[in-house]
């Protein structure tokens, strides 16, 4: 059993949050938790942490938590949430700073060769190049 | 040369741990024309004037500067104190050297030379000073209301009861506002109407108020206890002293329109009153709705009323009268769901706003007060709330929270859950603020005895699926999404500034906020006035503000009218710029600077005319006026120039 | 009139039938597209880090190329690039130091590309811009009861600074389809992702978002479904069969490009359609109304 970490004054003063927002030029400050970005994601119902919270774990400090989920890699950057924002939070950068974080650090987070050949050849270019700029560095 | 006294303000340290007071006492004291430096800790405090009062006795001065904080604080302290002893009160000035010195700066020893160059200055304007009188000037007695909802009525029947006269004027045919739309009060559940209406029949009947229905402000000028106004009453087409009441004519016009009242959930006739309990009671043609206006014939109405009280060829009527206060007091408007695009665009029958819910809550409504919805009269079982519509929103909407939401919604879950017993509300809600008297409880008591559900969270989109209303939403307590097949939605929309308030603020020449607002002249310590002196402001044209809160600033509104009547004569600041008529040459560019209309142009003459009461002492026409004709009192040109000097000398 | 015309990589294969039926309409509107000498790759998704200068040269290349064109607007058809050009352009005259560092990269180009001179536009602004008035003289051949369920995608209306309508509640498609003499029909999806290019390794979030919006467009009494993406297309046309071979009991929806439609409704020569690129065969629903 695992135990859950409090949060502690170290966290809520932690450096880690700016990495993130120097790429992203986001401000997770500005957020006060309407929910609206989770509400409207049409990928939500995949993602491990949903994205009003990914910018509550920004405000917080845990951006070590955030690399490691999956929804940076599930959000196909259809900017629904960052249109929705009523405090004009910009969510879908606040996405791709995670990825990026991740991909400067281990360059990609897909194999190429382990997409199936048939498939490959049958998608849209659109298709490949728009995944690969997202999880390849 | 006269004999000045200066007198240095510690302010505890709030001067003095940045300003080195000793040597800006020792610097002054050898300053032509100043014979007595003194400084103390509070100069503000009763010691520090007594001490002030006993050394312009004892050293026969003529004149003092006190070195302190900002003139809009304490000058009129510090000018009472000099009168009481017999020193002319604009003999008194004051050198700001906290904050524009000590609060701004670090470094001591340049906060310390700015203080003495500050004082010193000060000092060289104090040699010159006339000594002046404040001018005097009658006040009129009366006050024009301008609004006839809660906010309106409560100040008329205030002012009226303090002996004073008020005209109230309103833009619909009937008094009441937005409160006469309303179903029952939170947090007492009181019926809205109920208690409302015997106000609105006060005002019909007092003998002090002059009630002017369908009509609207045309046209103003002059100035604070002196404005000349013109009401403009629109055409009725119905006389209205020939009118019974009757209702006969309503009865048999033929010809129907979505009622306003009802916020068209029902029709009302082209000749109408509002409401049953409309004050006055008589109704009006609706121009644009009317068949005879349209085509030529019908007159059903102008042959069944036995008084003749119709008169298609009525016009609009003026009225000028002569005021000396002005109270703003035209509401709201609620922000119309068309806005809302992720919410239907205002085409789903069933999506409506929080007022139109009132008229479907109201036991004198559409449906009598039973909850029916608008599309197929069918009862909604499931119902959803869903607040800070357009509110809270800077991205897409408007900044601002619209502070009634969170009750009202409240208010109609319970009201609802009263009459669907079976049925369930859901509130989509980002906070509850809850902060009145009685309002933290009434919430709880929605959560435990109502079961309202709460969910935290906004609302991104509601679709219509064949008869239900799907709304998506999410809970972020849990963190999940939430979607509800509703039967109907209820949109707790923004608060707007009534329609038409921009134009009205342009011609009284008052400030509106960023979002609309009337802005107040100060924040904290004068909300109710504007920053025009007469012009008072009263309810949700200031900023969104439930009934309590409404009729409490209405109240102080009328007792700022009342305090202002209480006077018969106003005393306008001297400090004005006059016209020296030997340099004046005509040339009339200080009457197109002049922002307050008081300098005019007498062409005969040559020279340009000053209303002293109208000029406010900006000096805008000081700095225009190319020949030195315009000098401010006590900021004249000399003055200013030495004191630059006095600056520049160090 | 004149347009420069950017294609893009997949109006070059997987949506040949996108290209030749937009630019047969286009032309029978009086609109030339005339494609630019040399083109790059948009790099399909607009990179939203503030600090990636490299995936902003290759738009900022393709769009010196259109200004020396000497056209004032620039034609997208797949809406990946749209949203990425104009993204681009936005980006560069919000930052003239990065804009800068940009031109630095640019070493083989001889003109500047400052932002204001090209327009980027879609190719329903495109229309509406050539007027509605003309397109619905232009038709010749009337339907009756084609009942259309338009699908706008994300990158014609996210983010609010390139988008063409409101982001929430469009309207010009409908207004198209209108002038076209078709039916619309409104479905709450319209506006949603397809899951874009997460079909690569994320298929099952394409299928649950595919469902929903061919459902939710069939539910409404949609004969056909218009779109204007290339990956929307095959999200929502390919996928559809993937999901039928699941699940036997799925009713499909058949997916046009809008310019297809278009195209039908102008009778325009039929080469230009090529149908063996559909999954799902438009042909009987096409019959069935009487445009084939």
């Amino acid at each position: 059993m695992t135990k859950k970490k409090a949060i502690s004054s170290r966290k809520l003063t932690s450096e880690d949050a700016d990495q993130l927002h120097d790429i992203s030029g986001v401000n997770v400050y500005a957020c006060y938790q309407c929910g609206n970005c989770s509400a409207s994601c049409p990928a939500v119902e995949f993602m491990d942490i949903p994205p009003h919270l990914v910018i509550r774990l920004a405000q917080l400090g845990f951006i070590d938590e955030l690399i490691e989920a999956e929804t940076p890699w599930i959000c196909a950057a259809c900017i629904t949430c960052t249109v929705k924002c009523p405090r004009g939070v910009d969510i879908a950068k606040v996405m791709e700073g995670l990825r990026q974080i991740v991909l400067r650090r281990d360059f990609e987070h897909i194999n190429i060769r382990e997409i199936d050949k048939k498939l490959r050849e049958k998608l849209p270019q659109i298709a490949l190049i728009g995944n690969f700029r997202k999880t390849i560095l | 040369m006269k004999r000045i006294g200066v007198f240095v303000c510690h302010c505890g340290i709030n001067i003095a741990a940045t300003v080195d007071i000793e040597s800006v006492v020792k610097d002054l004291e050898d300053y032509p024309g100043v014979v007595l430096v003194q400084d103390y800790k509070y100069m503000c405090s009763d010691p520090g004037q007594n001490i002030i009062k006993e050394k312009i006795k004892s050293e026969r001065l003529d004149g003092i500067v006190v070195a302190a904080c900002s003139p809009t604080l304490h000058e009129n302290t510090f000018r009472l104190t000099c009168k009481t002893v017999g020193m002319n009160p604009y003999s008194c000035e004051i050198a700001n050297i906290r904050e524009q010195c000590s609060w701004v700066h670090k470094n001591k020893d340049e906060a310390t030379l700015k203080a003495k160059l500050i004082i010193r200055s000060i000092v060289e304007k104090a040699l010159l000073d006339e000594e002046l009188e404040p001018v005097q000037v009658p006040v009129i007695r009366k006050a024009l209301v301008l609004g006839g909802g809660i906010a309106g009525i409560q100040a008329a029947l205030s002012i009226a009861n303090s002996g004073y006269e008020v005209i109230l004027v309103e833009k619909q045919s009937s008094i009441g506002g937005r409160m006469a739309q309303l179903s029952e009060t939170f947090p007492t559940l009181d019926c809205s109407q109920c208690i409302l209406t015997p106000k609105m029949v006060d005002v019909a009947q007092h003998e002090k108020i002059r009630l002017m229905t369908y009509s609207e402000l045309e046209d103003i000028s002059g100035f604070v206890g002196n404005f000349k106004v013109k009401i403009r009453q629109k055409a009725k087409y119905v006389d209205w002293d020939k009118c019974t009441g009757c209702g006969l004519c309503i009865e048999k016009c033929p010809k129907k329109a979505p009622s306003e009242f009802d916020q068209g959930l029902e029709k009302r006739k082209a000749v109408f009153t509002p409401f049953p309990q409309a004050v006055p009671n008589k109704p009006v043609i609706d121009h644009e709705n009317c068949t005879y206006f349209k085509t030529g014939k019908c007159q059903l109405c102008k042959i069944v009323c036995s008084f003749d009280a119709v008169d298609f060829d009525e016009t609009e009527t003026f009225v000028e009268e002569e005021v000396g206060a002005i109270v703003v007091a035209t509401g709201y408007d609620v922000y119309p769901v068309l806005n809302m695009d992720e919410y239907g665009s205002g085409k789903l029958p069933d999506v409506i706003d929080g007022l139109t819910f009132e008229r479907i809550l109201s036991s004198s409504g559409p449906t009598g007060g039973e909850v029916r919805r608008p599309s197929d009269g069918t009862v909604p079982k499931e119902i959803v709330f869903i607040k800070c519509v357009g509110s809270r929103d800077p991205e897409h909407h408007f900044p601002y929270c619209s502070k009634i939401c969170c009750m009202y919604t409240t208010k109609h879950a319970m009201l609802y859950k009263h009459r669907v017993h079976d049925g369930q509300p859901y509130i989509f809600y980002m906070d509850v603020r809850a902060g009145g008297k009685g309002y933290e409880e009434f919430y709880q008591r929605a959560q435990e005895e109502d079961n309202v559900i709460f969910l935290r969270g906004k609302v991104s989109k509601v679709y219509q699926d064949d008869d239900k209303v799907v709304v998506c939403g999410i809970d972020t307590i849990y963190g999940r999404n939430v979607e509800i097949r509703a039967d109907m939605v209820v949109l707790a929309m923004a608060i707007r500034p009534s329609k038409g308030v921009e134009e009205l603020t342009r011609l009284l020449k008052i400030a509106i906020d960023q979002n609309g607002f009337l802005t107040e002249a100060h924040p904290k310590l004068r909300p109710v006035e504007s920053l025009s002196a007469g012009i008072y402001l009263a309810g949700c044209a200031q900023a969104p503000k439930d009934i309590p809160d409404t009729v409490a600033q209405a109240s102080a509104t009328a007792s700022m009218v009342s305090n202002l009547f209480s006077q018969e004569y106003l005393l306008h600041d001297p400090l004005i710029t006059g016209v020296n008529e030997d340099l004046c040459s005509g040339c009339g560019v200080c009457v197109s600077v002049c922002p307050y209309d008081a300098r005019k142009l007498n062409k005969e003459e040559g020279i340009v005319e000053v209303n002293e009461v109208l000029c406010e002492g900006c000096g805008s026409c000081s700095a225009a006026c190319p020949s030195g004709a315009a000098q401010q009192k006590n900021f004249t040109d000399t003055q200013l120039s030495n004191m630059v000097k006095a600056i520049l000398s160090e | 009139m004149q347009v420069s015309y950017y294609p893009g990589c997949t109006l070059k294969t997987n949506a040949k039938n996108f290209e030749t039926s937009a630019l047969a309409v286009l032309d029978r509107l009086g609109v030339t597209a005339q494609e630019l000498e040399d083109w790059y790759c948009c790099g399909v998704c607009f990179s939203q880090a503030s600090d990636n200068l490299m995936q902003q040269i290759a738009p900022i290349r393709t769009l010196v190329k259109a200004k020396e064109s000497g056209n004032p607007q620039l034609l997208t058809l797949c809406t990946m690039c749209y949203n990425t050009l104009k993204r681009s352009v936005e980006f560069i005259k919000a930052d003239e130091e990065k804009l800068e560092t940009i031109h630095k990269f640019m070493d083989r180009e001889a003109t500047r590309f400052y932002g204001d001179e090209v327009d980027v536009i879609d190719v329903l602004s495109l229309i509406k811009q050539i007027g509605l008035d003309k397109l619905k003289e232009a038709v010749v051949k009337k339907v009756k009861n084609l009942k259309i369920a338009s699908y706008y995608g994300c990158m014609l209306l996210r983010p609010k600074e390139i988008a063409i309508d409101s982001p929430d509640d469009p309207s010009i498609m409908e207004d198209i389809i209108l002038a076209s003499g078709c039916e619309n029909v409104y479905f709450p999806f319209r506006t949603e992702c397809c899951g874009s290019y997460q079909i690569v390794n994320e298929p099952d979030i394409v299928k649950t978002r595919a469902k929903k919006i061919i459902g939710s467009a069939l539910k409404n009494g949609a004969d056909l479904m218009v779109i204007l993406c290339p990956l929307c297309y095959y999200n929502l046309d390919e996928v559809q069969a993937e999901i039928r071979k699941e699940d036997p009991r799925f009713q499909t929806l058949p997916v046009l490009y809008i310019t297809q439609l278009l195209a039908l409704l102008l009778g325009l020569d039929l080469d230009i359609h090529d149908f063996s690129l559909h999954s799902v065969d438009p042909r009987p629903v096409l019959k069935r109304k009487g445009l084939l």
